[in-house]
């Protein structure tokens, strides 16, 4: 089953369209890389996929849940706030710039949310919390503050904090773009073993060699529109379009 | 010097020192107030704040004191026999220094990263949470040095109260120094101040050292 259907998602800045129609089905235990050129709409798909943006035209069903759907003149019709905040437990989001939060430190990062939000039982999320912190190897760091962390260790507690509600797909917008070279490594191999667990992710990347390796699909994006997809030796090793070859060649002559 | 004389000026002070806490007891939740209606979408109330501010700061407190006081009389014949000088002090004072720190308030809401809302929202908090949870905890740490230069201006400040006849420490020195020709209970006054203000520093470095925790 899908774990996320998007059909025909239209987003515009004023004069600007950055999404022309868009359709996206992400299904269960899939890792799927978008990639492509800056201003191609990689990042707006994910931010209105998270409900960061609003999108104008178009549909969404989050596992069953349909999230927005169009209206007779098809408009987007979300659902009401307090729906959404319901389906916001059905996904995370991984930032490129973590965006923990500064005053609290790396327990109270993870839990917050889902005891004050989601109402979870307060024990139940610590002991949670303390499991996935071991298994991103941060189980000394529970009392440390954001800033005593390196950047590596930030993103592996922002994706801790966006796995402690189980959610059934995990986005990341490139989620070791912020990183030195030298750590982008510990964060592409806990992406690695979460992938090998099955989790459903959608990685805006940058990196098409880990894209290569982890992704069951690659998407690449231009302009706004889905250009090409496929298996990863498909759509990077033997590309059809003229617009993907160049930007391929572009990215290997770095 | 004598005693009594000390004792006078401390009963001023009395009064110095309440003008001081009730003004900020509520000027800093109506600075805030102040501060997200100026910032808010709608643009008569955005513009209605904004005019305010800039009546606050663009003109000299004692004027605003006797308006406040004044006014109801001049402008609407009302007597002022229930109007107590220390309520008009109290509302000008609160209305001078929320317009201040709203400026403040605006100036920390604006340097939090668009990040930290994002982040909020992804996790499911209200407005209203990601506001008081997040967001504003975070601007009361990177504003309380400004805010601090205020409520030391504030400690001097009092003195103006002096315009409506409100008995605060500056006015019973003056008085004092008139009847007995002397310029002692003026500089005793100085150093109430000083000493006054010697406490708010210390105690505002403190809660800012308490803060130091993250960064």
């Amino acid at each position: 089953m899908a774990v996320l259907s998007i059909t025909n998602l239209h987003k515009r800045f004023g004069d600007l369209e950055v999404l022309n129609g868009i359709n996206l089905e992400v299904n269960e235990g899939e890792v799927i890389a978008i990639i492509g050129p800056s201003g191609s709409g990689k990042s707006t798909l994910l931010r209105c996929a998270t409900l960061l943006e609003s999108m104008d035209r178009g549909t969404m069903t989050y596992a069953g849940v349909k999230v927005v759907e169009e209206d007779a003149q098809s408009n987007s019709v979300y659902l009401p706030q307090n729906k959404l905040r319901q389906v916001k437990a059905l996904f995370g989001l991984v930032f490129q710039n973590f965006n923990l939060f500064p005053h609290y430190n790396v327990l109270k990062n993870i839990i917050d949310a889902p005891i004050c939000v989601q109402k979870r039982n307060k024990d139940e999320v610590i002991k949670e919390a303390r499991a996935l912190l071991a298994k991103m190897g941060l189980e000394d760091k529970e009392d440390a503050y954001p800033f005593q962390l390196s950047g590596g260790q930030q993103q592996r507690v922002s994706i801790a904090r966006a796995l402690i509600n189980n959610p059934k797909i995990l986005f990341f917008d490139e989620p070791t773009s912020a990183l030195d070279p030298e750590l982008t490594g510990e964060i592409l191999k806990v992406i690695r073993n979460l992938a090998a667990e099955n989790m459903t992710m959608v990685i805006v990347t940058h990196e098409i060699e880990f894209a290569r390796n982890v992704a069951d699909r690659i998407i690449f994006m231009a302009e706004g529109v889905i250009v090409e997809q496929g298996p990863p030796d498909e759509v990077i090793c033997n590309p059809t379009l003229a617009r993907t070859k160049a930007f391929l060649t572009n990215l290997a002559e770095r | 010097m004598t005693f009594s004389t000390l004792m006078q000026l401390a009963s001023g002070l009395r009064t110095s020192i309440y003008i001081f806490v009730l003004t900020l007891l509520f000027a800093f939740p109506l600075g805030l107030l102040v501060a997200l209606i100026r910032m808010s979408r709608n643009c008569l109330l955005r513009n209605a704040m904004r005019l305010y501010i800039s009546v606050m700061r663009g003109t000299p407190l004692m004027l605003q004191l006797l308006i406040v006081y004044f006014g109801p009389y001049y402008l609407f014949g009302l007597s002022l026999k229930n109007y107590p000088a220390f309520l008009a002090v109290i509302i000008a004072f609160v209305l001078n220094y929320a317009a201040y720190f709203a400026e403040i308030y605006r100036g920390g809401i604006a340097s939090i990263p668009i990040g930290q809302y994002e982040a909020a929202t992804v996790l499911g908090y209200t407005k209203g949470q990601t506001f008081f949870k997040i967001i504003l905890p975070q601007v009361i740490k990177r504003i309380l040095p400004p805010i601090t230069n205020e409520v030391i201006t504030l400690v001097k400040d009092t003195s103006l109260a002096q315009v409506i006849a409100v008995l605060e420490m500056f006015t019973i020195a003056k008085q004092i120094a008139n009847q007995q020709a002397s310029m002692m209970p003026l500089i005793a006054a100085g150093v109430f101040y000083y000493v006054f203000n010697f406490v708010v520093a210390f105690t505002m470095e403190r809660i800012e050292q308490k803060l130091n925790y993250y960064q």
